[in-house]
């Protein structure tokens, strides 16, 4: 049993290295999703404490916006420009109808308040743009398609065009989001704001355009994700379960930190396909969908602020 | 001393003279605030003149923190009117108010926690930075110029301030009288007209205190800021202020010199009680 653990795994890996590239290979690439799904989360939780649960979903809305417009006829790149359009309007209407009237309230109303956001959500998506699953519009918007097979090691390990694609757009946006956040005064003013709403306004930055800012930023990172994962899957609802995956990097990587969430973002799905590809067997299988938050639990036992989640400092 | 430290074409270049020294900078007329029933502000009239130090007192729960608010725009009142720098508002925002030329400190040091020193302190120039959201994304040429030209601001206040050895660290590891000195800083970067403090001194102290008092004297000496401060320790109010408005249950009940308010028989009863 204890070989089957700890030995046995291993020496598969060993034998098959063609196998372990693959499934490291698939692995990252669900990471990096998971990255960006969770750099969603960590925007807004940065500037505004509020822990935003509506983020899954708009990972849904935004990619549903833009397959949904396509199909009524807008030509393809129309519709993203005017569902970056729709997730700018979403961020003032999220500022204005649920943020603003509850300022300094306490944070467990506010992440309510996002649980009422998911559900008007998914009521608005499926009345303005129907309930069935659609596919992607991958062509049209000039993201590459079909495979690249790579003899190595003695096999042959594919890599799809989309997921490369989709590791280098990912990477381009999380480092632009890292600087900014670190260097820029736009980037100050998010991080004061987060840290104490009166004293940001007495040095007069505004509540409001911060709020908007990061709703908007992170409306972008969902229609970045949304596209990508309905690029590998289809455009459904059921995607809202797996943007809940972020909940687990974010334990990972800290709710804080743009750089926890990517390397939290990779440790899971690294971790995810890993473990199911070779342990998965032991126990018959199917240990994708909770590995992840097995992991999260096990890490919140010793890091409670995450990998490298600010550690709060209370003096007393 | 400090003058020379600090007093070159930097900082507080941009002084607006449109009010003269010992003018009126700001005038409350006829304020009330309320919550629901409660009275917390009852038709108070007082001015702040350009260049002085301005002392609010008030036994607790007089109302002295709600003026603060008041003048700075989070509260608005529901009646009376606040005129600052000859300009009539009724309602402000606390960024407007910024933008204005007032800045303040709070009872309760509200600090960025998890930011250092340095950062917290860069955060008051967030109005003086102009560069928009694109050039930051860019971050060479005149965003980064004009990143490096805060910067030196910032460093003449951390030396003025003398917080120089604790420039990196995270102010929330800092000792509370230095958070407060470093609130002073973040408001001074803002570069007011108008600098409200609420209670700057609050447990410090003594040697805190006398460098907190040196650091005032000097904000309003040497840069000509003006000064409103609420205070509760009765030696720093006569020594600091040329004038003092007192508030009891949010009216005023005397507003005068330092010694002609502690002659004051109203104000003796405020702070002693009387006997029925």
């Amino acid at each position: 049993m204890l070989y089957n653990i700890f030995i046995d795994p291993f020496v598969q890996m060993a034998g098959a290295p063609d196998l372990l590239v693959q499934a490291l290979w698939d692995g990252l690439v669900s990471g990096v999703l998971y990255a960006l799904i969770a750099l969603g989360f960590v925007l807004i939780f940065k500037a505004s404490g509020v822990f935003n649960f509506a983020q899954g979903i708009m990972v849904v809305f935004a990619a549903l916006t833009l397959v949904g417009l396509y199909e009524k006829g807008v030509p393809a790149y129309v519709a993203l420009a005017l569902t970056l359009v729709v997730m700018f309007l979403l961020a003032v209407a999220v500022e204005r109808v649920v943020l603003r009237p509850l300022v300094n309230q306490p944070d467990i109303i506010l992440f309510m308040a996002t649980f009422g956001l998911t559900y008007f959500l998914i009521g608005f998506g499926e009345l303005v743009f129907g309930g069935n699953p659609k596919a992607m519009i991958t062509a049209q918007l000039g993201l590459p398609r079909g495979v690249i097979d790579v003899e190595m090691l003695g096999g042959r390990v594919s890599f799809q065009k989309i997921d490369i694609a989709a590791a280098v757009i990912a990477s381009i946006m999380v480092a632009a989001l890292a600087v900014f956040f670190q260097k820029t005064r736009i980037g100050r003013a998010l991080r004061a704001v987060a840290d104490s709403h009166k004293a940001a306004l007495s040095v007069g930055i505004s509540l409001n355009q911060i709020w908007v800012i990061v709703w908007f930023a992170a409306g972008v990172v969902a229609l970045a994700a949304g596209i990508m994962w309905g690029a590998r899957s289809e455009v459904s609802f059921a995607l809202e379960i797996v943007a809940l995956k972020a909940l687990p990097v974010l334990v990972l990587g800290g709710f804080t930190s743009v750089p926890g969430a990517i390397v939290g973002g990779l440790i899971i799905g690294v971790g995810e396909k890993l473990g199911e590809f070779y342990w998965g067997p032991l126990v018959g299988g199917g240990i994708e969908t909770w590995l992840a938050y097995f992991i999260a639990l096990a890490f919140l036992l010793f890091r409670p602020q995450g990998l490298f989640g600010e550690k709060i400092i209370e003096r007393i | 001393m400090s003058n020379q430290i600090i007093g070159g074409p930097g900082l507080f270049s941009r002084r607006d003279d449109s009010v003269a020294k010992g003018e009126p900078l700001l005038t409350v007329e006829n304020v009330s605030l309320r919550f629901g029933g409660v009275r917390a502000i009852s038709d108070v009239s007082f001015d702040i003149r350009k260049g002085e130090v301005r002392a609010i007192i008030g036994p607790n729960g007089a109302g002295k923190t709600s003026m603060l608010n008041v003048i700075n725009g989070f509260y608005h009142p529901q009646e009376g009117r606040i005129s600052f720098r000859g300009q009539t508002r009724r309602r402000m925002r606390p960024s407007h108010a910024a933008a204005q030329g007032i800045s303040r400190t709070f009872q309760n040091v509200a600090l960025f926690k998890g930011m250092s020193t340095l950062d917290n302190i860069m955060a008051g120039r967030t109005l003086h930075m102009k560069r928009g959201f694109f050039w930051q994304l860019w971050r060479h040429g005149p965003a980064l110029d004009e990143e490096i030209r805060h910067r030196r601001v910032v460093e003449e206040i951390i030396d003025f301030l003398e917080i120089e050895a604790v420039r990196k660290t995270p102010v929330g590891k800092l000792p509370y009288g230095l958070q407060k000195r470093v609130e002073l800083g973040r408001a001074l970067a803002m570069e007011p007209d108008l600098l409200l403090l609420d209670e700057p001194m609050a447990g410090m102290n003594l040697e805190e205190k006398e460098d907190m008092c040196r650091f005032i004297l000097d904000v309003n000496n040497a840069f000509g800021v003006t000064i409103a401060l609420i205070e509760h320790d009765m030696g720093v109010v006569m020594d600091l202020s040329d004038r003092v408005v007192v508030l009891e249950y949010g009216r005023k009940i005397a507003d005068g010199a330092p010694d002609e308010v502690k002659a004051s028989q109203a104000v003796i009863d405020a702070y002693l009680g009387v006997a029925h």
